[in-house]
């Protein structure tokens, strides 16, 4: 819209008695950058124009001048929070596309790690959801438990927040002792910093009374709007990646779906919350039931040899060298292949036509499509209530604009 | 699944005739390639299709085929699910770049709203019947649409940068 079109809708709004707030781009409620053009009478939320793009980083248009195994790079900075999801999700992509079978101890331990990083994801919104009530305690507590996840990421990959783990056919490497260590120092800790949490959040007054009714929306428009994941659930439909569609065997765990009835933003918070609990008693589960074996696939035109052989042994070299140059054979075809992410559906639709860069690759991007619902769910709604509703959706910038 | 591919075609094929052009089993996804004036009808027989209740768009997007004949340069690709007997679909549209529009499924999902919006940004992919068609992610004056082909992933109006000190 040009200036002189801006003018007047300003002075149209303005002549209705309505004033004009500007939220964000950079407001320190709104966790990211998301910017909001609020139409208000009062205190009241009239009319809302969102403007994504912010941070927009042109994924899809890089991926198609990456080789495969590059592309991992650029989905862990989507939903930053929980990237192990997105990495995975990525290889799970690639591996149905050129029909690899994935040992079991390599998806027991991605199993694991996904779940971290699902706890991890959890923990920042649900804190968050407190601090924008006004309660900041809660969240420097569990902020310590997502801490000990990043150790954990550090200890397997050697990075914290923008992950990179894994491998197209498997790990790069099997988990470290002091990574156990810590993972089962972690199982110990949790429950406690989550009940901990829970008795200062989850039956209080002052909680509930601001986050019961707050930014709702019905099961029918959460799926015309196309949620997933908990927001979905908190609306009261049992959707889950995990179950309908199952990958990395999941469906050798047992767990619940937990789902909301309202779907209001005291619905979203205790969906999250006991997914936590849920996504602990598949870690537990996966650690049980772990088995021995070979944490790759038997693929060596794909997976890079380990580096002695590289030096010692010419096939290995040329394998390193091809994979390295991108050089790896990929058929042509189309692929589309999602994951329960950190905020729904996170779903990867790759058009390959066997060159070595991907034809196309559309990512199904669960904030992006779901914030669009946002200026339904806070009309008529308390301006400190949209605030709300926005930390509670999750709605993590680098996953919306991409 | 391949029976589920004949099962859904045969329906279409019945109900809509010509309009489908062909239909395929992609891995695990029944596919169908469609004409683009009826994709709007074709949507709203499979919301409530007797088989299966597609009420969930999963994806929309769009992609540029600059090898294709002209008739079929662009495509955009919809990804249906029906969420109670978990089975998923994918409808095709092509479409020429002389006549690129394609009529927005926004009535039926509002999910289509940004992703059509998006599907314009990048493509220039036109949604007759879509309630503000403007660019979303980059900003609405930006001349061209940059996920077509013929762009390179690297501003090629720069003038300050030499290619031959890059290896390109």
């Amino acid at each position: 819209m040009n200036t002189t079109d801006l003018e007047k809708k300003r002075a149209e709004i303005e002549k209705q008695g309505y004033s004009i707030l500007n939220l964000g781009p950079t407001h320190p409620a709104t966790h990211g950058i998301f910017q909001n053009i609020l139409t208000m009478d009062g205190d009241i939320i009239i009319d809302a124009v969102p403007t994504v793009g912010y941070i927009h980083r042109a994924f899809e248009k890089l991926a198609e001048r990456r080789a495969y195994y590059q592309i991992t790079t650029i989905t862990d900075r989507m939903n930053y929070c929980s990237s192990p999801i997105n990495n995975f999700g990525w290889h799970m992509t690639m591996e149905k596309l050129l029909g690899i079978e994935v040992p079991k101890r390599a998806q027991y331990l991605r199993v694991i790690l996904m779940e971290l990083a699902r706890i991890a994801d959890h923990l920042i919104c649900n804190s968050v959801i407190g601090v924008d009530t006004g309660a900041l305690s809660g969240f420097l507590y569990v902020f310590q438990e997502r801490e000990k996840v990043y150790e954990i990421y550090e200890e397997i990959c050697g990075a914290r927040l923008t992950t990179n783990l894994g491998r197209i056919g498997g790990l790069e490497r099997d988990f470290p002792k002091k990574a156990w260590d810590k993972i089962h120092a972690f199982i110990e800790s949790l429950p406690k910093a989550l009940d901990e949490f829970e008795t200062l959040l989850s039956r209080n007054r002052i909680f509930m009374d601001r986050t019961i009714g707050a930014g709702p929306i019905s099961a029918e428009r959460a799926l015309n709007y196309g949620f997933t994941g908990p927001n979905l659930r908190a609306a009261g439909v049992d959707y889950d990646v995990r179950v309908a569609t199952p990958y990395s065997s999941y469906e050798d765990f047992d767990f619940q779906i937990p789902v909301g009835v309202n779907g209001d933003t005291y619905d979203r918070f205790m969906v999250r919350q006991e997914e936590m609990h849920q996504s602990l008693s598949i870690i537990k589960q996966a650690i049980a039931k772990l088995p021995e074996g070979p944490i790759h696939a038997d693929v060596p035109d794909i997976y890079l040899p380990p580096k002695e052989e590289v030096y010692n042994n010419m096939e290995a070299l040329i394998y390193q060298f091809k994979i390295v140059m991108g050089e790896s054979n990929v058929p042509a075809g189309e692929v589309y292949h999602s994951v329960e992410g950190g905020n729904g559906e996170l779903g990867f639709y790759l058009i390959s036509d066997g060159g070595r860069t991907p034809f196309r690759l559309s990512l199904r991007r669960p904030c992006f499509i779901y914030y669009q619902a946002y200026t339904e769910m806070i009309k008529g709604a308390m301006l400190s209530d949209a605030i709300l509703t926005l930390s509670s959706l999750n709605v993590i910038a680098g996953e919306l604009d991409a | 699944m391949e029976n589920v591919t004949q099962e859904i075609g045969k329906e279409l094929q019945d109900k809509f005739g010509d309009a489908i052009v062909s239909q395929s089993l992609i891995i695990d996804f029944p596919t169908f390639v469609v004409k683009k004036e009826k994709i709007l009808d074709i949507m709203n027989f499979l919301y409530d299709f007797e088989l299966y209740k597609f009420q969930f768009l999963t994806s929309l997007c769009g992609v540029h085929f600059p090898d294709n004949v002209k008739e079929e340069e662009y495509s955009v690709v919809y990804q249906l699910h029906d969420l109670v007997r978990n089975q998923r679909i994918r409808l095709k549209v092509f479409t020429s770049e002389s006549q690129i529009q394609v009529p927005s499924v926004t009535s039926l999902f509002s999910t289509a709203n940004w992703l059509e919006r998006e599907t314009f940004d990048f493509f220039g992919i036109q949604f007759t019947g879509h309630p503000n068609l403007v660019k979303i992610l980059n900003m609405e004056d930006q001349p061209y649409f940059p996920m077509r082909k013929q762009y390179p992933l690297e501003d090629g109006t720069r003038e300050d940068k030499d290619d031959s000190k890059f290896g390109r």
